[in-house]
């Protein structure tokens, strides 16, 4: 690298952050409403079905265990998780690369089309014409509004990503040969991964799902939609899991007073997840018939590539611990652990979400493991796994993010009172959590089932043990809608109650003498094209495989819903 | 690009392992024939019928040799089709001997059903269109819960039957009997 490159990249590091202004704010705060909203909404129909499955408890008012569950899955895996993100990231690019406002206009489209396909799909459910769960598994067949609601928040989405590299274009072309900031390569990543894989479900819900629920197609290809849900279904934990990295790796070393431990190793692991994010869809469908185990093997094998950029992330995280804490004084071997900011709410609540994923991804190995997944398949295992990672790991990062990002945008102050509400927070969720989960995962080693209400199977001695596990369920559910509670007091504070002042949104930056990050990284046409070349290899063949093989297809079933 | 090189020690560690952990499911999968439920065969699930192994009188528990059973079930909503007993009524329990080789071959009707008898490794999805099938040694006695776990309408949770392994020397008393 030439001196005067490296003068420049040195030069870039010191750009101070960009100030976001009102309207901007405004937009970013709409979908935190939202987020929050579900976050409350959610929760409830959470808190429910742990009460009916301890069976204790029956629903009122006619209401089904499906539909709450149905409305549980699509309020908080689709709705919370979309609008936390795409509101997180719109408030980085503005923060870092900037806005325009017509991008801003565009911003609102997006926020619009989104929480308009909201209310349709929420709607559907509501009136208990769209019991079919958040995966929507054909010939099960919800009302079309159900459908054509998901599409408008896919749509809505891609607006938002088109924006994004838009907002990422204008600035690389004011900024020629500089790189791109951290936090908006990471922001261009998730969305390119977002995009491709949303394109699977959007397919399935435009071509397979919409014609055969309005009736003018007569049958479906079950199969068919199955792996173009599948091919989304997995990218689409990564699209929750990314914007966490981002906060780990480009945020909380400025709250702890550390820096960024490497720029480029952090851009390199971005670039691994999306390169293996998407090709694995199979490792969701390891029992189903149709599809053949050489294929299944190979998707496995390509899940698995995950773990070295997850490796990556869990020794950058640690390094940039310890580098800090001895920066601050510590000695010793362990001492730096002690020098952390134990404090922070903002620091503590995604330290615990980082532990928890400790856990969670073990468990998430044991899922993909090809014929190891037959042992927890559908159990409630799987539940237990995706409360760790989705709604621990995931969630108190978020949450982390927000003890800052919303008084940063309302103009308020983050109080010692609230401060210390969102420990209490945090340790009533990993208190609560822990209990729900483990419970869950235990219960799903015997063998209990997920996406069930209660039941005693004819009365077996197994499904009698398994009560016991979903009382700690219910125990745990309940410590943890709480927790929502306590979550939702603080998120109204900081919006309308906290006094004034300046919040800071936390960047952090890089040793000033760090060696710079190659500009190749940024070599977007390779990074897409190898993703899409991946994609090709996993998928064309046993795609033709279940085209050309395909038995006759299904009607719609909705009398049993 | 620059790696620490403990961070180099600590992805050849990780690495490495990970080769190693694929090279045993790839050892199991291929080797030892692990694989996974995948089974192949299609099937009109509105004329389940149309296989023999489907028509009414071929469901349920059948003795094909020593130690050898086989198991069909034609699964709907909510509800497991294991044939009538002598008398006619709809079987809801099956016995089999502890350590014998038995075929599971299940299609649905209608929607997606799991099958799975819970604490054991039978577990397959069964989807409109394909028959599922897996081959499995029962070596546990006792009393295990068949259940539907992928959800398949409002009475999903009372879809269920119950598979008993006796000992073999029950079963010879329970046939002596």
């Amino acid at each position: 690298m030439s001196l005067a490159m490296k003068q420049q990249q040195n030069e870039e590091i010191n750009l101070t952050p960009l100030s976001i202004s009102k309207p901007e704010a405004k937009l970013y705060l709409s979908f935190m409403y939202v987020a929050f909203i579900s976050l409350f909404i959610g929760g409830l129909m959470g808190l429910l079905q742990v009460l009916v499955r301890s069976g204790d408890f029956e629903l009122p008012l006619g209401i089904g265990y499906y539909q709450i569950l149905t409305l549980h899955g699509v309020i908080l895996a689709l709705v919370l998780t979309t609008f936390f993100i795409i509101g997180f990231q719109f408030s980085l690019l503005g923060k870092t690369v900037g806005m325009s406002g017509r991008q801003r206009k565009l911003g609102w489209v997006s926020f619009w089309t989104m929480t308009i396909g909201t209310a349709f799909t929420g709607t559907a459910i509501l009136l208990g014409k769209a019991n079919v769960l958040y995966t929507f598994y054909a010939p099960l067949k919800a009302h079309p509004i159900f459908y054509i609601g998901l599409a408008l928040v896919v749509v809505g989405s891609w607006i938002a990503a088109f924006v994004n590299w838009h907002q990422v274009y204008i600035w690389k072309k004011a900024h020629p040969n500089q790189k791109t900031p951290l936090l908006a390569f990471m922001v261009t990543i998730n969305m390119i991964m977002w995009v491709i894989c949303s394109i699977g479900v959007a397919v399935a819900v435009l071509v397979q799902f919409i014609p055969w629920s309005l009736g003018y197609a007569e049958t479906i290809h079950v199969l068919l939609s199955r792996t173009l849900f599948w091919y989304f279904g997995h990218p689409l934990v990564y699209f929750w899991l990314l914007p966490a990295y981002m906060a780990w790796y480009a945020i909380i070393p400025k709250i702890i007073g550390g820096k960024i431990f490497s720029d480029s190793l952090a851009r390199l692991s971005f670039i691994l997840f999306l390169f293996f994010s998407i090709p694995v869809g199979f490792h969701h469908q390891l029992t189903e018939p149709g599809i053949d185990p050489t294929w299944k093997f190979i998707q496995v094998v390509l899940t698995f590539m995950v773990v070295i950029p997850s490796l990556m992330t869990a020794f950058s995280m640690f390094a940039m611990f310890e580098i800090t804490g001895r920066k601050n004084g510590a000695t010793g071997l362990l001492d730096w652990f002690k020098k952390l900011p134990w404090k922070d709410v903002r620091f503590v609540a995604p330290f615990v979400g980082m532990l928890a994923f400790i856990p969670g991804g073990a468990g998430g190995l044991i899922n993909a493991s090809h014929q190891l997944n037959t042992v927890i398949h559908n159990t409630i295992w799987v539940t237990g796994h995706f409360h760790l990672t989705i709604a621990t790991t995931v969630i108190l990062t978020f949450f982390g993010i927000s003890y800052w990002l919303i008084p940063h945008l309302t103009g308020r102050k983050l109080t010692p009172k609230i401060h210390k509400l969102g420990i209490y927070q945090t340790v009533i969720w990993a208190v609560g959590m822990l209990i729900m989960s483990g419970a869950m995962h235990i219960q799903g080693l015997l063998g209990g089932p997920r996406r069930s209400s209660f039941s005693d199977y004819g009365g077996t001695e197994q499904a009698a043990e398994w009560v016991g596990y979903q009382v700690a369920q219910a125990v745990g559910g309940t410590l943890l809608f709480i927790g929502i509670v306590f979550m939702i007091y603080i998120f109204v504070e900081l919006c309308f109650f906290a006094p004034k002042g300046e919040e800071e949104f936390p960047i952090a930056e890089e040793e000033k003498d760090a060696i710079p990050t190659p500009l190749w990284m940024e070599n977007w046409k390779l990074w897409i094209g190898i993703t899409i070349a991946l994609i090709l290899f996993a998928y064309t063949v046993p795609m033709i495989d279940i085209i050309q093989n395909a038995p006759p297809g299904s009607p719609p079933f909705d009398s049993i819903l | 690009m620059h790696f620490h090189k403990y961070e180099k020690i600590w992805l050849i560690f990780g690495g490495a392992s990970l080769v190693l952990f694929l090279a045993i499911l790839g050892f199991g999968a291929f080797y030892l024939g692990t694989h996974p439920q995948s089974h192949g065969a299609i099937i009109d699930p509105e004329n389940v019928e149309a296989n023999e192994a489907f028509q009414k009188e071929n469901l349920g528990l059948t003795k094909v040799d020593e130690d050898k059973y086989i198991v069909n079930v034609v699964a709907s909503a909510f509800h497991y089709d294991l044939g009538n007993d002598d008398n006619g009524n709809a079987v809801s329990r099956i016995e089999i001997p502890k350590g014998s080789t038995v075929l599971f071959q299940v299609v649905t009707k209608d929607v997606v059903h799991g099958f799975n008898v819970a604490g054991t490794n039978v577990n397959m999805m069964v989807e409109p269109g394909y028959i599922s099938s897996m081959e499995v040694q029962l070596n546990k006695t006792g009393e295990f819960t068949l259940l539907c776990n992928e959800y398949c309408g409002v009475g999903h949770h009372m879809m269920f039957a119950t598979v008993e392994v006796v000992d073999d020397e029950s079963s010879n008393e329970t046939a002596a009997k």
